[in-house]
């Protein structure tokens, strides 16, 4: 038991580790506020294109879509960070991992605000429409709204995942949170910086979690 | 063009690399397996135990979900990866990378399960129940039955999403299909390995994709 805790609970590795995780925590929270804006961005895009009345974008949307959501993450990343640079083009660890994880985020956005905007119906267009809004106006201030409402469970936890995504990061050595609680852990030999770690994402992360589950419960009634 | 083909699918490296990106896939799918089947069935088994209503298991139940919710798995496989051997366990990176992702997929599964249950009126336990059935029967035979509807879409896309992560292998040494492509690239030089094996995930992951689209507009959400 002694040995456990000291390997997984040690406060003094945990205190002296602490100030570099802090700032890997600065990082993670930069990657987020670039990441998520973006992915949300690209995943209405990518809904309003699977919506459009051209077969053509919708098609290829959609497979571009499917492909990406078949696509680990990490193999994204790799690609971008490591097969980019053969043909040339090289990119620094935080672009790679904002073009990367765009990719994935708007295919799983996507799908979400789709589902969103599908469940509206076609009488809502019509109404406000025939108000004399304008069709962009009824996207933005009818239409939206409600469907980010229908499907804010999902929003949550998409939201959630992502967030959680961009410990991958650590592996282009991007120095977030898991990158800086891994250094840690090899110099000291001792896997409390990395527990360290987890327990950051989880106070970040908790309140979003059972808020998640709530919603999906009481959608589930 | 042709520098594009040189650079991604240049067809001598394709010659000599498709074995092992083939053992790769083999691993990734032998891996995906193991984590969907023991990840569902213990996600199922700790939702049935929900259904008991037994104060302080649900409430271990519940926290350990979160936990598991919300903590990225690449942190988690750090942890048991290096933490372990020191006190004297050392588990192979393939079962390391297994016990967290089904730790993981049964998490989110008991959720999924969970609100399906939830989701069957009372008074389908109540007329069931009333019929003569016992717990576990109504519970069989009759809510079972109905949640699978509302459940199968989200499960199936949880449990691609969750799999998708045996590519985290990479990062323990677990010799799955990035893993192997990595070493080739570092090898040769050349990223030819590396579209080889986002087209052998496609392969793998694209068929399951699909089938979850499919699902979902088969099971549409019926509107209230």
């Amino acid at each position: 038991m002694d040995q456990l805790l000291d390997q997984f609970f040690n406060l003094g590795v945990m205190v002296k580790a602490f100030p570099l995780l802090v700032r890997g925590f600065g990082m993670t929270l930069l990657l987020c506020l670039t990441v998520i804006p973006l992915g949300f961005i690209g995943g209405l895009l990518v809904a309003l294109a699977r919506l459009s009345r051209f077969a053509m974008l919708r098609i290829s949307i959609r497979v571009l879509t499917d492909i990406f959501r078949a696509l680990p993450p990490l193999v994204l990343l790799i690609l971008v960070y490591s097969g980019l640079p053969f043909a040339g083009v090289r990119l620094n660890p935080f672009e790679a991992v904002c073009i990367a994880f765009f990719l994935n985020t708007s295919a799983y956005y996507g799908e979400v605000l789709r589902a969103g905007i599908e469940s509206i119906g076609f009488g809502q267009w019509e109404a406000a429409r025939s108000t004399g809004l304008s069709a962009s106006d009824t996207f933005v201030f009818v239409i939206l709204p409600q469907a980010l409402r229908n499907v804010l469970p999902d929003l949550v936890s998409n939201t959630v995942e992502v967030v959680k995504l961009t410990s991958i990061a650590s592996v282009v050595s991007m120095t977030e949170l898991l990158y800086s609680a891994d250094m840690a852990r090899s110099v000291t030999f001792n896997a409390s910086p990395v527990v360290l770690a987890g327990l950051f994402y989880l106070v970040l992360l908790w309140p979003a979690v059972r808020l998640a589950a709530r919603l999906e419960h009481r959608v589930g009634i | 063009m042709e520098r594009f083909i040189d650079t991604f699918f240049k067809p001598s490296v394709i010659a000599s690399t498709w074995p092992k990106i083939l053992d790769g896939m083999l691993v990734t799918v032998e891996l995906a397996l193991a984590v969907v089947i023991s990840g569902l069935a213990v996600g199922l088994l700790l939702a049935l135990i929900r259904t008991a209503q037994i104060r302080l298991v649900n409430a271990v139940i519940i926290v350990l979900v979160d936990v598991l919710r919300a903590v990225p798995p690449l942190v988690m496989v750090l942890i048991v990866y290096f933490g372990l051997p020191n006190v004297g366990l050392t588990l192979p990176s393939f079962a390391v990378l297994w016990l967290v992702l089904a730790a993981v997929l049964a998490a989110f599964g008991e959720e999924i399960f969970w609100a399906g249950i939830l989701s069957v009126r009372r008074g389908q336990w109540d007329a069931a129940r009333s019929t003569g059935l016992t717990f576990i029967d109504t519970l069989a035979f009759v809510v079972l039955p109905q949640t699978i509807r509302m459940v199968l879409p989200p499960l199936v896309n949880r449990t691609i999403a969750i799999s998708k992560n045996t590519a985290l292998g990479t990062v323990i040494g677990v010799p799955e299909l990035l893993n192997q492509a990595t070493t080739a690239v570092s090898f040769i030089s050349n990223a030819t390995p590396l579209s080889l094996a986002a087209i052998g995930y496609l392969i793998i992951f694209l068929p399951v994709v699909l089938l979850g689209s499919w699902l979902e507009r088969r099971f549409a959400f019926r509107k209230a």
